[in-house]
């Protein structure tokens, strides 16, 4: 985005918005193309997202009794991945700050890996909260001015503005900055860096925002702790980086192009601080429960250790806490620079790790015991898996065909004037993209 | 697309559409077909669900005469669904009126009369054997909860036991109203925390802000053979409640703002139920409050509820 070559800012003001509907076509027709390896990837994927599809309709027409989910344990897998997924879309942040904050060119290239997960996890954690309704077709009671959005008193309310301002803002400027480049214009910085500021500051909110709405509830002792926004914020700090250096992993290979070198470094120095800042608070939370003792700690006690020969979770956490500790000390090796087979390893541990202590580690133990101390366990059904793997792979399906447009536009692949029923010069031009 | 001229016919600028653009149109209108049949039980669901009930306002937006044609409409509903002919009032709350309950823990046998009139008073699903009261069975010189049962099934009373029921308390600032996000849940003027079950979007927060565990979701739809039907509902009180959705207990308000008392206290065989108007200082519930010593639950959260918990001395 920062090299755009002929660019002439002045010229062609009115095909603005005329050729928009054109870009979005051409984009979508784009990121349909692809190798044998691609249609395969997006096969699997759609066929588990058509299952989960299918198990979302099944449980809206028969009920929420199809998940495991109780009166005891009323939030459970969904509001896991919903939360877990908040921290993935603001963990894209830490691409944002050293790109625009530190003027990190190589970073500033390669930004949009980062603002488009944020833009596909923001999309699945929204889904997460539909799957969780028992009446999705009264959304609508959420949308002033025919709702009525409990602002500002439900924190719930706060969530779904801040999300759905997230979601807003990373559009815009990924819309913008490849419209733009599509055109073979450079971007106005005044037409986009006020909202990358923006961006930086709503990432930290919506995970704060999220944080504030179990640590608000004063009758669940697990969540009702000043710790637990930072503690979002350092594990977010870990798996979304994880994520982005999978991803530029995957994506060099497939676009057989070097680049990111540079950007991976910077995202190991993050997580390297970040998962031991997340260790540091685990550690301190452990200790305030256990030392203590008392009947505030049950619930840590059934996390970590069981309570009453009840021990569902405690497997989980256990192999969480191994996996991120792994992945820590694999980061802090100086080999994690040079073994990319380390490096990938690193990730996929921390990345597993943070989804288990974030997700069901978290709001499982906020309902066991529950608010009359009744211990009353869960195991996700079937229905349940069902449905998250339906909205993963639906994700990872969008955010494949972002990378791709967003590969296609700044490689040069789709531009203006490629477009067939105008066909110029630029179409013979070679494709630095090896094409299916 | 700039590709797409070279797999197409072959001829540069033909016209003609590549064989690779028709591979992907089969291709998403196939996944679309797809996505069609696995969506198809929502089409069912939607079956069940009128125009008029999707676009229903909020209950505080209704107008009287609103609020008549959506009263008919949920008895004509129930008729269909359930077989059963019902009547569903709307009983505002009293001036001057502002309910309290209290219970005597030195009487209550824990025999769950309560909890089973409750059952069927507000017309709860009868697989799951839903209440609103849950009883439990406590050991003697301990408040501990933890050290509480509520699945007890020994004769009672047990000697070294007391039994304590815990129903919603109508808190005085109540956490399940504050975090609803759509305000679908208040408290009325006369201290009775309602949820409009025709508003409700099922997201559960309130039950996850409640500290008494007083509230219940309907996972499915609510199971009850017609001639157990009580006939007598209210809208905000115990008609059936829509899948989907919460509910909670309501001080039986479709009795109490009539004039009668609560289904649980009238069921309760030890007089441990008293019930009253706050306000009314000949009431006696104020004797009690006034002349007991008297506790609630988890006073340290604030939430000064209006259920009261005394010990005869
Ligand atoms: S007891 Fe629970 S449901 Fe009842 S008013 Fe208090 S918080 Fe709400
Ligand atoms: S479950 Fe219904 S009443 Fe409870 S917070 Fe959600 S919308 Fe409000």
């Amino acid at each position: 985005m920062s090299d755009s070559s002929e660019a002439s800012p002045s010229s062609s003001r009115p095909a603005f918005w005329r050729n928009f509907g054109r870009f979005l076509g051409n984009a979508a027709l784009e990121s349909l193309d692809g190798g044998k390896l691609f249609y395969v990837w997006m096969f699997c994927l759609t066929a588990v997202f058509l299952v989960g599809a299918n198990a979302w309709a099944t449980q809206v027409r028969d009920g929420m009794a199809l998940s495991n989910m109780s009166d005891h344990v009323s939030w459970a897998l969904y509001i896991a991945n919903f939360t877990f997924l908040v921290g993935l879309a603001a963990g894209g942040v830490m691409m944002v700050i050293p790109a625009y904050l530190y003027h990190d060119d190589e970073m500033h290239d390669i930004v949009i890996i980062g603002e488009l997960l944020a833009i596909a996890a923001i999309i699945m954690s929204l889904m997460f909260v539909i799957c969780d309704l028992g009446r999705p077709d009264r959304f609508w009671h959420l949308l002033p001015p025919f709702g009525r959005l409990n602002f500002p008193v439900s924190m719930l309310s706060w969530d779904v503005i801040v999300l759905n301002g997230y979601l807003f803002i990373n559009v815009y400027i990924c819309a913008y900055l490849l419209y733009m480049r599509y055109l073979g214009l450079t971007p106005d910085p005044r037409w986009y860096v006020p909202f990358v500021f923006l961006s930086i500051v709503w990432a930290i909110s919506i995970h704060t925002v999220t944080a504030f709405l179990y640590c608000g509830l004063g009758g669940r002792p697990f969540w009702n702790t000043a710790l637990l926004a930072p503690r979002f914020l350092a594990s977010a700090f870990v798996s979304g980086p994880a994520f982005i250096v999978l991803a530029i992993q995957v994506i060099r290979r497939a676009v057989g192009r070097h680049f990111g070198d540079g950007p991976i470094r910077t995202l190991v120095n993050i997580m390297r601080i970040t998962i031991l800042v997340n260790l540091l608070m685990v550690i301190s939370e452990v200790f305030t429960e256990f030392y203590t003792g008392g009947a505030h700690t049950s619930s840590a006690r059934y996390l970590y250790f069981g309570l009453h020969g009840h021990n569902e979770l405690v497997p989980w956490i256990w192999s969480s806490i191994f996996l991120v500790t792994t992945a820590a000390v694999l980061m802090l090796l100086p080999s994690i620079f040079t073994r990319s087979w380390m490096l990938n390893l690193a990730c996929v541990l921390a990345f597993i790790g943070i989804w288990i202590e974030k997700g069901m580690g978290l709001i499982i133990p906020g309902f066991v015991p529950s608010t009359l101390h009744e211990i009353v366990e869960y195991r996700p059904s079937a229905i349940e898996w069902k449905i998250t793997a339906g909205i993963w792979a639906l994700g990872l399906l969008i955010y494949t065909l972002f990378i791709k447009i967003a590969a296609g536009i700044v490689l040069n692949r789709t531009k203006m004037h490629a477009i067939p029923d105008e066909p110029t010069a630029a179409d013979a031009s070679p494709s630095p993209v090896p094409n299916s | 697309m700039s590709s797409d001229s070279n797999s197409g016919c072959g001829k540069e600028d033909c016209g003609c559409v590549s064989r690779r653009t028709v591979m992907k149109g089969v291709g998403v209108t196939l996944g679309a077909a797809a996505f069609a049949r696995a969506i198809a039980p929502l089409t069912e669901w939607a079956q069940n669900i009128s125009a008029d009930e999707f676009l229903q306002k909020h209950y505080k937006e209704l107008s009287l005469i609103d609020l008549k044609v959506v009263l008919r409409r949920l008895e004509k509903e129930t008729k269909e669904h359930y077989g059963a002919d019902v009547t569903i009032s709307d009983t505002k709350p009293q001036e001057g009126v502002k309910f309290g309950y209290a219970l005597n823990l030195s009487v209550c046998n824990g025999c769950r009369k309560c909890a089973e009139a409750c059952h069927l008073e507000n017309n709860h699903d009868r697989p799951s054997n839903q209440s609103y009261i849950r009883v439990f069975e406590m050991q003697k010189g301990s408040m501990d909860m933890e050290q509480g049962n509520a699945h007890y099934d020994k004769p009672v009373p047990q000697p070294d036991k007391f039994y304590m029921p815990v129903q919603c308390q109508q808190c005085e600032h109540p956490p399940c109203v504050d975090v609803c996000p759509v305000e679908a849940t208040w408290k009325e003027p006369d201290g009775i925390v309602v949820v409009d079950y025709n508003w409700c979007i099922g997201c559960r927060y309130c039950e996850a802000a409640c500290p008494y565990h007083a509230r219940r979701f309907n996972w499915t739809k609510p199971v009850i053979p017609k001639e157990e039907i009580n006939p007598d509902q209210g809208y905000l009180s115990n008609r059936i409640r829509p899948q989907g959705t919460m509910e909670k207990c309501t001080f039986c308000l479709h009795r109490t703002r009539n004039g009668r008392l609560p289904a649980c206290l009238e069921a309760c065989p030890t007089g441990a139920r008293v019930f009253g108007n706050l306000l009314d200082p000949n009431s006696e519930i104020r004797w009690v409050l006034e002349h007991k010593r008297v506790f609630i639950l988890k006073e340290d959260l604030g939430l000064k509820p209006q259920f009261f918990y005394f010990f005869d001395s």
